[in-house]
């Protein structure tokens, strides 16, 4: 426990080191004022975009976008995901797609999208879908295949059905995978979303703000929005997945889980 | 988990077997394609057929565009990596070592990595000016985070008694360096730089898009937009996507099995 804490306390040296050096370029005037701001202009601009309420109008539209394209990509990629891992034939279609489709960059479809169905929402969140689409897709396809065909059998033996061998087993077993998978998807939709939004102009998200900011060199307004994004990434890596994997994983007692 | 493979070499197969099973699905959805292209469900501006997409790469190529695209895309794609490899290699192997160096970064990349590298393009763009320092710059940043990750995750995690035994027979801390430590962490290290190399391939196409750099994959998708060229856009995707696969394939396979599966590091 000391240890921790002690790691905290020179986390917190470091980064008041830090932010003490940037303070100091910042007034030195080395630099542009207007390209680099100091903290309490920063800290400003975040507390009068939080107070007048467009920062929470901003995250939420991002939100929106991120978790409407997340749930499709799981909607889509986990029962594709787990057909693939038990049926050859569905892993032979899809697999070869998929390989080929996967190391096309999401962005590079903004464009397309924005032809095919305009500016706004609809485009941000298939470039969601597409990113968040493959790591839940193949991870499944992974998780369901590595299941310990021992387990399989010895639940067999024990009279399990069809029914109950993939809920009580295959599902579980998978979890860890699928976990990953789910993590994965997410990062990767949350870079996807801040690209659409800068590339797709819709009105709101925090991307859009950033990349507005930008025409007015509005400095501090985009390193608020910046802050933000950070934060927001951070609390569901850490808080959503850490506590999903505490409450499924770890709890059954499948510590192997892969790490991306 | 990215090795799905293409040819997942399965037991002694023919070849044109092997062949037709990963062409097949490509036939199905080039043929689903073609049929409603054909059909005119969608204007054929928005959705050409095939073969308009086809004659678009090949006169693209012959005039010499796509290539000079293409060959501006993978050099910046280089740069910034070689970059953020040598730059994240290096403060990675210094936070493994030394604590002081672990105290001080560590802080700092937990931080920055969880903000999508795109959101900084803005940023980059102001401080570094449009075009290719801005570009190369941001790719080298985002890519170089995985690569600090894995490479101090690898040196952390080189067994104790591997270091100790080296000492015990004598080894000075250069050999210790050279032949226990980097062998050690390379399986990490390299996939440090595989997770690297991926994200700054991901960001890439964005930053050339919003960069606004003369040439590139990118900002060529991003420009045919403006005048309705879907034919473009979709020979741009389809050599984005031959390169991303050759990336994977052609790149990586190869370092590692010359490397660690050599060395007998993993199987």
């Amino acid at each position: 426990m000391s240890e921790r804490v002690r790691s905290y306390v020179r986390a917190a040296v470091t980064l008041a080191c830090a932010a003490a050096l940037y303070e100091a370029l910042a007034r030195s005037g080395w630099f542009a004022p207007a390209l680099m701001p100091t903290l309490p202009q920063v800290a400003g601009a975040l507390a009068a975009a939080i107070a007048d309420g467009t920062m929470l109008a901003h995250t939420m539209s991002t939100l929106y976008r991120v978790l409407f394209g997340l749930t499709l990509a799981i909607v889509a990629g986990l029962p594709i995901g787990i057909l693939m891992g038990r049926f050859r034939a569905v892993e032979n279609f899809v697999l070869p797609l998929a390989s080929a489709l996967m190391p096309i960059p999401s962005l590079a479809w903004v464009p397309v999208f924005i032809l095919w169905f305009g500016l706004g929402n609809t485009v941000a969140i298939l470039v969601v879908f597409y990113a968040a689409l493959f790591p839940m897709l193949l991870n499944t396809w992974t998780g369901v295949r590595a299941v310990n065909p021992l387990w399989l059998r010895a639940a067999g033996a024990m009279g399990a059905d069809e029914n109950a061998l993939f809920w009580k087993v295959i599902i579980p077993g998978a979890s860890p995978f699928i976990i990953t998978g789910l993590r994965q998807a997410f990062l990767r939709a949350w870079i996807a979303v801040v690209g659409a939004e800068m590339l797709a102009a819709s009105d709101w998200g925090l991307g859009w703000v950033i990349f507005d900011a930008k025409e007015f060199l509005n400095t501090p307004l985009m390193l608020a929005s910046l802050a933000v994004i950070g934060a927001i990434g951070f609390m569901f890596e850490r808080l959503v997945f850490g506590s999903l994997e505490r409450a499924t994983v770890l709890r059954w007692g499948m510590v192997r889980a892969a790490k991306g | 988990m990215a090795d799905v493979a293409l040819a997942t070499a399965k037991e002694a197969e023919p070849r044109w077997l092997l062949i037709w099973r990963n062409a097949f699905p490509f036939l199905v959805v080039g043929a689903v394609w073609e049929i409603v292209a054909r059909l005119g469900v969608f204007p054929p501006r928005l959705f050409p057929s095939l073969e308009t997409i086809a004659a678009a790469f090949w006169r693209l190529t012959l005039a010499g565009i796509l290539p000079h695209h293409a060959l501006d895309t993978v050099i910046r794609l280089g740069l910034g990596f070689a970059l953020a490899a040598v730059a994240g290699v290096a403060v990675g192997i210094a936070m493994g070592r030394s604590r002081l160096a672990e105290d001080i970064a560590l802080p700092l990349v937990s931080i920055g990595a969880p903000i999508p590298g795109l959101a900084y393009a803005p940023l980059f763009l102001l401080w570094f000016g449009l075009g290719n320092m801005s570009a190369v710059l941001l790719v080298a940043f985002v890519s170089a985070f995985p690569i600090v990750f894995n490479t101090w995750t690898g040196v952390k995690a080189v067994k104790e008694i591997w270091v100790r035994s080296a000492q015990a027979m004598g080894a000075d801390d250069a050999r210790l360096f050279r032949h226990v430590i980097l062998p050690g962490a390379l399986p990490y290290i390299l996939t440090g730089l595989r997770l690297g190399l991926a994200q700054a391939w991901r960001i890439l196409v964005g930053v050339e898009m919003l960069a606004a750099v003369p040439w590139g994959l990118g900002w060529m998708i991003f420009g045919a937009r403006e005048f309705l060229n879907m034919d473009v856009m979709l020979a741009g995707v389809a050599v984005i996507a031959v390169i991303g696969l050759a990336l994977e394939k052609l790149v990586f396979q190869r370092l590692e099995e010359f490397t660690v599966v050599r060395w007998g590091m993993i199987t």
